[in-house]
């Protein structure tokens, strides 16, 4: 039989709240210790406790990380899903399942599949603990792999002291469940499939595992952000409240005084009421949400854009329309957050693809918000922000934040003239003071109504027109500062593949597995767009853009902003809510590019 | 006592250094009587007028932030966003002077949930809801703050009971809510002076008569019924903490407050005793006054020595807005920790 090593995944069925949380990251920690490309994908339910909850683990010797739409080995651990469960598993997979609540007929078996009956419920009555024997039960699927598949022993004990930290009877509780699920496995399976982990290869050398969440929230530390306002919602809940946790550690003075304030708002429009008043009065200010979220904020988002007060907001996507499916991922709010709020408006967005991407660009968010004037969209999603990334090491970058066009009061003694719009430079970028500025010249009324270049009310069409005009023109300075797209394949190929965010991941995948020299790809990494995404359309015969949403809301962008080359661009969709697949855009590939 | 020079306060400033745009409010407009004693109010303390920090909502009282004291910022917002705009305005710079100006349909209605929260966050700041039960600028409906009964211009009747922000307010936890009108210039100087000087929230709801869409007869909010029911219950009086206490002393007829900024004001006795620390006394002393066809002004409600926003929060006294690059990156110590427990 050949042996099938570090290219495999399985995915564990659980009940939600039961604690098998942390007995899958105990395993993908240990697999990732051991030097193997490992991912973790939490496909979890909007729920506390009691409904069907699957995480996948993934092995891959290439360090592939995005979603495997098949497994080959299933964990069947609820008794409601494991019929729908083993019927999904193909010929030759391998099945574990809780003998004691699941039964298995003949009749549900495929050719060649391999079928381990772990008796949970007897074994758990070896556990000294029994507070905790709900939640060490887990262990059990553990050790069961352990024992089969090679899992090194020392790495995984190492593991198991880490997460319970010094706690020795927690330790030792976690190690006797490990202990009885391979002794079970030992006495009683006999191993007949071909799946194998082998450790020792150096491909995390220099790697971290990581959240996007935690990425972003360590990234607005070192963004020098200093006032935070959130409402809680999934899935951006972890990103601000690590973000907290992160300033609490590493932002309070010798003084014991925070130099920092994070407040959890009664609602999303105060957390971005907050960020625009702090941000008018010159702090770096941000706020994370999700769709619903930034549907509530329209109107301060219009605001912001029309009075040029900075924000940075940061949007961890999950499946809209209204509350839709809030655990699942999406990239489906490129369209409202582009345009946010009634009237014209445009805003920029920056699109991270890892958790280090997402960590650096809260500085590029951070920087292009002061430097324009203007609400700045991270567009993370929840695949990014909650799964577990195999990354490369955070570095630091020594802080060096551009505030942008600031005037202060010696400034202002220099100045002829102030207008708080006034377009002295031609760069459609106007000079702002803060509030507190002591100076004859250095106060302004700041409103969201009609306004001339000193910030007078008017609802003069002239004066209207060359402030949008001028707004307009704001908005193509910024084309040149926005992270530019990332291009790679041969230069001379003809058909292009445009995806961004997290898609990136199941498209580089499938590029390897194609091997073809006729096809490039371009990583979107903001928006507006930069010269070079109509550069690489332009080179092409078709372009594919690949998202996750159902209506092409980037595609539709492109063909809005660079006319022209509607007929190039065809969508790959995908947007079932797990992450997208390299599987699926294979297919979908093939099948209109007439492959075979 | 200070000497200053004639017509300038401490900092040797005229009125004219406090001083707006021109209002552009119908004539006679109640909010312009609020914005003169704003102004009077800063220019009498001294109060340097380039750290006045204007925010408000929108409607006719959400647009006399630009009629008063120039030289500070100001942010007309969005509707019934006030109180959060603000929150964010003081937490970034804890040194402004910030002072929020709302109407009753941006408080009590669209904002109330915003209002609400300000509150308990007990932000030091000046919030004056310039109260006269009528939606101006949308010519008449009423507002959450108009009387169950009142009539409106065009001759509807509000079946609904009216909210009481200052009770409201009470309840949530607010440290000082004032009543006032604005045809009593006295009381609302008093006042006003007293919340700049207040550290934590300063409500101050002011009946202010629309004179063009609720001066009717049937509306219970027209100047001349306003200006009745509008019952003083304690005299009220402002002492600068420069100044020595020199009113007239009589044992149980004058309680003397001190205020964070070592100033203090004087709450004489008018009719029954009323001690404004009370909690309970003070929400059954506006009950009563409905119920006695009154309203009842002056201050109602006073919480001294709470900790506000800034304290709750741990803040650094150095404003948020003024951290440079070195106060504000940890150095490369926490990622190498952090990359260490991501492995």
């Amino acid at each position: 039989m050949d042996m099938i090593t570090n290219d495999f995944s399985f995915r564990v069925a659980t009940v939600n709240g039961t604690g098998s949380q942390s007995a899958n990251n105990i395993l993908y920690k240990t697999l990732f210790r051991m030097g193997i490309g490992v991912t973790g994908k939490n496909l979890f339910p909007s729920n506390i406790q009691g409904l069907p909850t699957w995480f996948q683990i993934r092995v891959s010797h290439r360090g592939y990380q995005c979603l495997r739409e098949h497994d080959d080995i299933a964990i069947c651990l609820n008794a409601e899903t494991a019929k729908e469960d083993i019927a999904a598993m193909r010929d030759g997979s391998v099945i574990f399942y809780n003998s004691n609540i699941i039964k298995v007929e003949d009749s549900q078996k495929k050719p060649n599949q391999v079928f381990y009956a772990l008796p949970v419920e007897d074994l758990a009555k070896q556990l000294t603990d029994s507070k905790l024997r709900h939640l060490l039960k887990n262990l059990f699927y553990v050790g069961a792999l352990t024992e089969l598949y090679k899992i090194d022993l020392d790495v995984l004990k190492k593991v198991i002291e880490d997460n319970f930290k010094s706690k020795q009877s927690a330790i030792d509780a976690n190690m006797q469940a490990l202990n009885i699920g391979m002794q079970y496995a030992r006495e009683n399976f006999k191993k007949s499939d071909k799946f194998l982990f082998k450790g020792g290869g150096d491909l995390n050398k220099g790697k971290i595992m990581v959240e996007g969440n935690q990425a972003g929230g360590l990234g607005s530390l070192y963004a020098g952000c200093t006032v935070v306002a959130w409402y809680p919602i999934t899935p951006s809940s972890s990103l601000a409240e690590s973000g907290e946790a992160y300033l609490k550690k590493y932002r309070v003075g010798a003084d014991g005084k925070n130099k920092f304030v994070v407040i959890q708002a009664e609602d999303e429009l105060a957390a971005i009421g907050i960020v625009l008043g702090a941000s008018f009065t010159g702090a770096r200010s941000m706020t994370s949400t999700a769709g619903p979220g930034i549907s509530l904020m329209n109107e301060f988002l219009g605001l912001a854009y029309y009075a040029e007060i900075p924000a940075v907001i940061v949007n961890v996507q999950r499946v809209g329309p209204s509350t839709g499916l809030p655990t699942r991922t999406q990239q489906c709010d490129i369209q409202l957050c582009a345009i946010a709020s009634h009237g014209d408006t445009k805003h920029i967005m920056i699109i991270p693809a890892t958790p280090k991407e997402h960590f650096e660009m809260m500085v590029d968010a951070f920087d292009l918000s002061d430097t324009f004037q203007t609400p700045v969209f991270v567009m993370s999603d929840l695949d990014l922000g909650m799964n577990q990334w195999v990354d490369d090491e955070f570095t630091h970058k020594p802080l060096k934040m551009k505030r942008g066009k600031v005037l202060t009061k010696e400034d202002l003694d220099k100045v002829k003239d102030f207008g708080r719009y006034l377009d002295s430079d031609g760069d459609g970028i106007c000079y702002r003071t803060l509030p507190g500025t002591n100076h004859m010249k250095g106060s302004f009324f700041t409103r969201g109504s009609g306004h001339d270049e000193y910030g007078r009310y008017t609802e003069s069409p002239h004066a209207y027109v060359r402030n949008m005009d001028r707004l307009l023109k704001k908005w193509h300075t910024a084309k040149k500062h926005v992270p530019k797209p990332i291009v790679t394949g041969n230069a001379n190929a003809k058909i292009g593949i445009i995806a961004y965010g997290t898609t990136h991941h199941a498209v580089t995948e499938m590029l390897d597995r194609a091997n073809n020299a006729d096809i490039k790809y371009m990583r979107l990494r903001a928006y507006p767009f930069t010269d070079e995404v109509e550069a690489f359309i332009k080179s092409c015969d078709k372009v594919f853009v690949v998202e996750q949403n159902r209506d092409a809301q980037m595609k539709q962008l492109i063909e809005v902003d660079l006319p022209g080359y509607q007929s190039k661009l065809q969508s790959v969709l995908y947007y079932g809510g797990f992450p997208i697949s390299a599987d699926f855009i294979e297919g979908n590939l093939k099948t209109k590019l007439g492959m075979h | 006592m200070e000497t200053t020079p004639a017509n300038c306060n401490r900092l040797g400033l005229g009125k004219a250094d406090y001083a707006g745009k021109p209002s552009t409010l119908c004539k006679g407009c109640g909010h312009d009587s609020i914005t003169a004693a704003i102004i009077q109010s800063y220019y009498d303390l001294s109060v340097p007028p380039h750290t006045v920090t204007k925010i408000s909502g929108i409607g006719c009282s959400s647009k006399t932030p630009a009629y008063f004291v120039d030289r500070g910022h100001g942010f007309n917002t969005v509707h019934g966003r006030m109180p959060s705009v603000a929150t964010g305005t003081k937490v970034a710079n804890h040194k402004l002077n910030v002072i929020g100006v709302s109407g009753d349909g941006d408080t009590a209605s669209i904002g109330i949930g915003q209002f609400i929260h300000l509150l308990r966050r007990n932000l030091d700041m000046t919030y004056i809801i310039e109260n006269n039960g009528t939606y101006g600028l949308t010519k008449g409906q009423f507002s959450a703050t108009a009387d169950k009964g009142s009539k409106a211009k065009k001759g509807w009747v509000n079946p609904y009971p009216h909210i009481d922000c200052c009770a409201l307010a009470i309840e949530l936890g607010a440290t000082f809510v004032g009543r006032s009108f604005s045809g009593d210039r006295k009381q609302m100087m008093a006042l006003m002076k007293a919340a700049h000087s207040h550290k934590g929230i300063a409500l101050i709801d002011i009946i202010s008569p629309c004179v063009t869409f609720n001066n009717h007869e049937g509306s219970t909010m027209n100047y001349v019924k306003s200006k009745e029911r509008a019952t003083p219950i304690l005299e009220l009086n402002y002492i600068p903490h420069q100044e020595e206490i020199s009113v007239e002393m009589k044992d149980g007829e004058i309680k003397e407050i001190e205020l964070h900024d070592g100033s203090h004001i004087t709450l004489k006795k008018l009719g029954e005793e009323f001690d404004p620390t009370n909690k309970m006394g003070a929400l059954k002393q506006i009950a009563d006054s409905y119920d006695s066809g009154h309203l009842a002004t002056g201050l109602l409600y006073y919480v001294p020595g709470q900790p506000d926003f800034t304290e709750l929060n741990n803040m650094c006294d150095t404003p948020m807005c003024q951290l440079g690059d070195a106060d504000l990156d940890p150095g490369p110590e926490p990622i190498k920790k952090l990359n260490a427990s991501w492995r």
